[in-house]
């Protein structure tokens, strides 16, 4: 076990874990938007920040990337640390006015829209965090979606910007996107998603429409699943 | 039909070149770019395939990098200076006269697919300026003048190839 001291506490915490989850584990809350469960971290959102003191300097540090480490002196409300976590939410603001979930958090730190920054119009709600791009790559194993172009017009989407090939519909980025950027309409046995229209596959006991065909016939090439067998929807098998 | 078989073709006699290995997608990339003066949509999903990388990080790549251009492009690219001291010895009357000459607006290519018109920022040669440059080709000191004897030299070279 690892000793630390967070917000003047003494923190114990496990070998190889994040700082992110020893401060959560002392029951202080980090407002972050990006770290999710099921996909790697890559400290994109930036509202994690923590001050950490090691001998005698300080310093900024996403909490959700940098591991626990013996003795180490963690702040996590210190006027630095509230400086730079008001800045980014400042400029995520400016970014995606329309983000209901941005304006919450927002109001809770009380922090307010700054007129220095013009507001994007054209990002929807999307904050580049790539956790879509990663759970694509690294859960599901397809990589259909991918960040294109680079500074103010880089986007999220399919390659080219066309339905994708690739894709099977399973909704994953759905899921994970921390903002609601992605949208997917479902209208029984019919999903649309990126753009291109999946056929869902009824379950052939109780005949309710429970995931793509496409994303079936994945599963089946990869596990060696007959069609008839996941054909069945998890609450009839 | 032909044209994407010749695109296709092409492309997998590159990615062989290159060994087929992911490290290579830029150098692959460049060379695609340098047979066709552009990245052909059908050209990278081929070097998809045959490389093993998903498409969506090939086109992450090729959107990533300004060198890379999505569209046609033409034979000569033609990058006139519009830096600050390119632009207070006159860069902006040398670019309308390029918009004149060959009919196109900063970023197009002209019909025949000969000249692509850029902007760049600098080229590291103020002391020449207004600079435009041909393909490899520093022309310093541009005049109106000199815009069209260039533009007829290269169309006349390209008549005798």
């Amino acid at each position: 076990m690892i000793n630390m001291i967070i917000d003047g506490k003494n923190v114990t915490a496990p070998k190889d874990t994040m700082l992110l989850e020893a401060i959560r584990g002392a029951g202080i809350s980090v407002p972050t938007l990006c770290a999710h469960e099921s996909v790697s971290r890559s400290g994109a959102c930036r509202l994690c920040v923590v001050e950490i003191k090691k001998g005698n300097r300080t310093r900024i540090v996403t909490s959700c990337l940098y591991g626990v480490e013996e003795g180490l002196i963690v702040n996590t409300k210190s006027d630095r640390v509230k400086n730079v976590r008001r800045l980014v939410m400042e400029l995520l603001l400016a970014r995606c006015p329309e983000s209901d979930l941005l304006q919450k958090m927002a109001k809770e730190m009380g922090i307010e829209a700054q007129p220095r920054f013009t507001p994007d119009t054209d990002k929807g709600t999307c904050i580049l965090c790539r956790s879509c791009v990663r759970v694509c790559e690294e859960v599901v194993g397809v990589s259909a979606i991918g960040l294109f172009a680079r500074g103010s017009r880089k986007t999220v989407g399919t390659p080219f910007m066309e339905q994708s090939d690739a894709c099977i519909g399973c909704g994953a980025c759905v899921y994970v996107c921390p903002t609601n950027h992605i949208v997917m309409t479902s209208t029984g046995e019919k999903r649309k998603i990126w753009g291109r229209n999946f056929k869902m596959q009824a379950c052939s006991k109780c005949g309710k429409f429970f995931a793509p065909v496409d994303q079936l016939k994945f599963i089946s090439k990869k596990t060696g699943t007959s069609m008839e067998d996941l054909a069945v929807c998890t609450e009839c098998r | 039909m032909k044209k994407t078989a010749n695109f296709t073709a092409k492309t997998k006699a590159i990615v062989k070149k290159h060994g087929g290995d992911r490290s290579a997608l830029i150098a692959v990339l460049q060379d695609i770019q340098e047979t066709f003066n552009y990245l052909p949509k059908e050209a990278m999903n081929t070097v998809s395939t045959m490389m093993g990388i998903p498409a969506s990080r090939v086109y992450e790549v090729a959107t990533f990098y300004n060198a890379f251009s999505l569209n046609p492009r033409g034979k000569h690219i033609v990058k006139i200076c519009v830096g600050t001291a390119c632009h207070v010895r006159g860069a902006s009357a040398i670019q309308d006269k390029f918009e004149q000459k060959l009919l196109i607006k900063p970023g197009e290519t002209n019909q025949d697919q000969q000249f692509t018109l850029e902007l760049v920022n600098c080229v590291g040669a103020c002391a020449l300026g207004p600079v435009v440059v041909i393909d490899t080709e520093y022309h310093g000191q541009m005049t109106m003048n000199k815009v069209d004897k260039i533009i007829n030299e290269i169309n006349k070279e390209g008549a005798q190839q």
